[in-house]
């Protein structure tokens, strides 16, 4: 799926998206800023609450192409600035990090459709 | 028979890796064309006409129970049968391969029978592909250029990295100054990059130098990071004035901080900085105390593997 694709989930609001083209193979969840940086896979989506612009230097530095920021917080200007600058989409949304992350994983196909 | 050349215990590695890497499946072909027992000499011999083969398998459902070849049909046609049944003239008495295997082990078997294609079985015994010599050239073909690319990408990368030889960068960092955090990682990063070294290395680079460049922000006074390139290695080094590390022990175990609510509220002070810098640095060394902290560390740029 490219970044573009999470623009079009129901709920995520588009802050900053300079690379909609970009693809995402994968996804990460978490607040802890060390803890991503040392697990998230490349090319992913990183789904969190920490909104602000340390988050944008641990997504270019772990190469993760877009940021979801979830719980209704708001994204501060210099984080989205900074984002722009780094080419790196941040999307809000008013849902849990648990929301967010299933609809990333249908989107990923990451979840079988289970009988029942 | 002469012996494939490539084949032999002298060959390169990364072409003997090949060979056992890839698997008979990877090279068979799928799209088989295959005839019943019942199916006489001649309809064999247009099919073969027709799809362009020159060895029929005969099968019962999905079991394999002999093959036809262009031998047989030529004898077929010598003797007058042709218009027989496959079953009474088909070759019984089969080698075959399993899609598990290495393809040296195809290669090896060309080499030792005179066949000109192996029928294919999985584990359940069933009939999946069939394999000739053209399979595993072109293969190996397509398989060789992507390694040579990737060899030559990488020769191109180390001649990179020799430029950047010698090059020392140092990066000033401010106490609690959240603003710039992640400048210097991000500038390395980037040095990196332009120098070719492989993704996984650069992430390394990237995480050690991150961990490091927090921790002057978060837990110092102030200091610096050095970035030091040679064409082997990267080597930071942060260093600062204070306050030191009370137990440098307890600051390597996972876990254990001493961040305020503040900055563990912006996703910091985890305490997984230091034991992340020294899994991904190849090596690493900590000096502590009154009068400041100094971590060094160093990665290799050129990896003999994977870390």
């Amino acid at each position: 799926m490219q970044v573009k694709d999470l623009a079009a989930l129901e709920g995520f609001v588009t802050q900053t998206m300079e690379n909609g083209d970009d693809s995402v193979l994968d996804a990460y969840a978490g607040d802890l800023l060390s803890d991503v940086m040392g697990n998230a896979p490349s090319d992913s989506v990183l789904i969190t609450i920490q909104a602000h612009k340390n988050t944008v230097a641990v997504a270019s530095l772990a190469g993760i192409k877009a940021i979801i920021i979830c719980n209704q917080r708001s994204t501060p200007p210099d984080m989205l600035q900074a984002a722009k600058e780094e080419s790196i989409a941040v999307f809000t949304f008013d849902g849990t990090q648990f929301e967010a992350s299933c609809k990333v994983a249908c989107l990923l196909g990451k979840v079988d459709a289970r009988k029942g | 028979m002469q012996e494939i050349p490539i084949n032999t215990v002298t060959s390169p590695n990364v072409i003997l890796e090949l060979i056992y890497r890839l698997k008979v499946k990877d090279v068979m072909t799928t799209d088989l064309v295959t005839a019943t027992k019942e199916t006489s000499l001649r309809e064999i011999q247009h099919i073969m006409r027709e799809r362009q083969v020159t060895g029929l398998p005969i099968v019962m459902g999905k079991r394999l129970i002999g093959i036809v070849s262009m031998d047989d049909i030529i004898q077929a046609l010598d003797k007058g049968y042709i218009n027989e049944k496959a079953q009474d003239h088909m070759t019984r008495n089969l080698i075959v391969l399993e899609d598990d295997m290495p393809v040296s082990f195809a290669i090896n078997y060309f080499d030792r029978f005179s066949y000109h294609r192996f029928p294919v079985l999985n584990k359940h015994k069933e009939l999946v592909g069939m394999i000739t010599n053209r399979d595993i050239t072109s293969t190996l073909l397509v398989e060789i250029n992507r390694e040579i690319e990737e060899l030559e990408r990488r020769t191109s990368s180390s001649s990179m990295s020799d430029e950047m030889n010698g090059e020392i960068h140092t990066y000033s960092i401010m106490k609690n100054d959240f603003e710039n955090a992640g400048f210097a990682s991000t500038e390395i990063k980037k040095r990196l990059k332009k120098a070719g070294v492989m993704p996984h290395i650069i992430r390394r680079a990237a995480i050690a130098s991150y961990e490091l460049e927090m921790n002057l922000v978060v837990h110092s006074d102030g200091g610096e990071l050095i970035a030091e390139y040679t064409p082997q290695t990267l080597q930071i080094t942060a260093r600062d004035s204070g306050p030191g590390i009370p137990n440098v022990d307890e600051a390597m175990t996972a876990g254990w901080s001493t961040a305020s609510e503040w900055i563990r509220s912006l996703g910091f002070g985890a305490g997984m900085g230091l034991p992340n810098v020294k899994s991904v640095a190849d090596e690493f060394a900590i000096e502590s105390d009154m009068n400041g902290t100094t971590v060094c560390c160093s990665i290799k740029l050129q990896s003999d593997e994977e870390k």
